[in-house]
């Protein structure tokens, strides 16, 4: 029977729930990747700041993230900052908050570094325009920044969908969290199907970020000359 | 000069780095449709005299008055002031993401607020007059340097400067693309733009100049007709510098 344990990715409702499960997990993903894109403009644009006092504090904010794990900050905000400011929070909204917040400080380096590899004369003949400073911004130097920051942006993107999978610890019920009750329930039935239902979670993950990084080669080439 | 307006005004102005003097005491008048060219060695501080005027550098004294507005106050708007002194730098500086009629309509449609017909009309007739129209919707890195410096020309131009500061726009072109941009900036002498001009090429200086200042240390050592000043300079200090020039 044991070539027959495929069948179980069709079993009732199971193919259903499992496309249900990657919604959330998608849902959080580039929710959080979309949100963590504008802070992170925003966060980088800060991070070139000439103040040595606004310089450090990014920095640390920053170092926060990269320091502390992401399962450590999903818990802090999901047991102990709900309950010592009394907030009633999903898990859903906390992971958004979480990754929005890690994905803002890892956004804010890449902007970063590429505002501060565009030549200096860029921005002095853009002042030499009138431009203002958020004008010089939007039109000469995130345009010109972007092109530079897509490889290590795309990076950080398909990085942040895989790291979701963590959501399950603070009671996501997410694809991964779906694939367990099936494995569960038909342990006794189809006892290959943790083969089965982990396989098809491999592939629809290989289906969200594959095509982020063509995408990434896409403009890449595009932009090249 | 047939007009005696002054445009700009500069009175002891003062420069420094990090205690190292760089502008030691200027003073200036620059009159409405003059052209003035600024000669001096490497170093003597011309190029920071030009970005301080358009607010690029800050200063440590002295002032600088445009269209008798002081542009020492602190509250001074320079988007505003920026807009009626077109800037041209050595290193070309046109934006590499967008096409040459882009470069040249941002400043005019985003910080003046003018209808995109009428700038791009205004826009066109500029292109066709430094014979770049076939070029408008190239990008920089398909044109020539020479190419690239006189859009850049184009571009500070549609925003209808009063005056323009032009910073050894020549001095990282091949020396058959010097000419091409040199002409362009003659024809303005002509039609009577007023120019501040820091330059290497004292055959063009001597010109398009209606006054020559020469500058070493910081300090203005000579000012003088164009003519004068080649033939006949009164420091020892420029007479070492024209050496220089004639093998």
């Amino acid at each position: 029977m044991q070539n027959l344990a495929i069948k179980v990715l069709f079993d009732g409702l199971n193919l259903q729930r499992l496309f249900g499960g990657l919604l959330v997990t998608a849902g959080i993903a580039f929710t959080s990747i979309i949100i963590g894109s504008l802070l992170g403009i925003l966060f980088g644009i800060i991070r070139t700041s000439k103040s040595k006092f606004v310089r450090f504090i990014s920095r640390l904010y920053l170092e926060l993230f990269r320091i502390i794990p992401i399962l450590v900050w999903l818990f802090i905000v999901y047991f102990g900052v709900t309950t010592a400011l009394n907030l009633q929070l999903s898990g859903e909204v906390v992971s958004v908050v979480v990754f929005s917040l890690w994905g803002a400080a890892e956004m804010g380096d890449i902007v970063r570094g590429a505002l501060e590899s565009l030549p200096k004369h860029q921005i002095e003949s853009g002042k030499a325009l009138g431009l203002s400073f958020w004008g010089l911004y939007r039109y000469i130097l995130i345009p010109q920044a972007i092109r530079r920051m897509l490889p290590g942006a795309i990076n950080l993107a398909t990085r942040m969908v895989k790291t979701t999978s963590l959501v399950v610890l603070i009671g996501v019920i997410d694809v991964i969290k779906i694939g367990q009750q099936i494995i569960e329930l038909s342990r006794f039935k189809v006892p290959a199907a943790s083969f089965w239902v982990y396989g098809f979670i491999f592939i629809l993950y290989f289906i969200i970020c594959y095509p982020l990084s063509r995408l990434s080669k896409k403009l890449e080439a595009k932009w090249q000359n | 000069m047939e007009n005696n307006e002054v445009l700009i005004e500069i009175n002891d102005l003062h420069k420094e780095y990090t205690h190292k003097k760089i502008l030691n005491g200027i003073n200036l008048d620059i009159h409405k449709g003059e052209v003035v060219v600024i000669l001096g060695p490497s170093g003597c501080g011309k190029s920071t005299l030009l970005r301080c005027l358009n607010g690029l550098e800050t200063i440590q004294g002295g002032n600088i008055k445009f269209s008798g507005k002081n542009l020492t106050d602190k509250n001074v708007n320079w988007q505003e002031v920026r807009q009626k002194i077109g800037m041209v730098f050595q290193s070309y500086d046109l934006f590499p993401h967008m096409t040459v009629i882009e470069n040249i309509l941002l400043g005019p449609t985003k910080v003046q607020k003018r209808s995109k017909d009428e700038a791009l009309k205004q826009a066109e007739e500029l292109l066709d007059k430094v014979g770049l129209l076939d070029r408008k919707d190239s990008y920089p890195r398909e044109l020539s340097g020479g190419q690239k410096q006189r859009i850049a020309i184009v571009r500070a131009l549609c925003m209808n400067p009063e005056i323009m500061l032009f910073d050894e726009v020549t001095a990282s072109l091949d020396p058959e693309m010097v000419r091409e941009v040199l002409e362009v900036i003659l024809g303005l002498a002509k039609q009577g733009m007023t120019m501040v001009i820091v330059t290497h090429e004292m055959n063009f200086a001597k010109s398009v100049a209606d006054k020559i200042v020469f500058i070493d240390e910081g300090k203005i050592c000579e000012l003088a007709e164009p003519d004068e000043f080649f033939s006949n300079p009164k420091t020892e200090r420029a007479k070492q510098f024209l050496n220089i020039f004639e093998y």
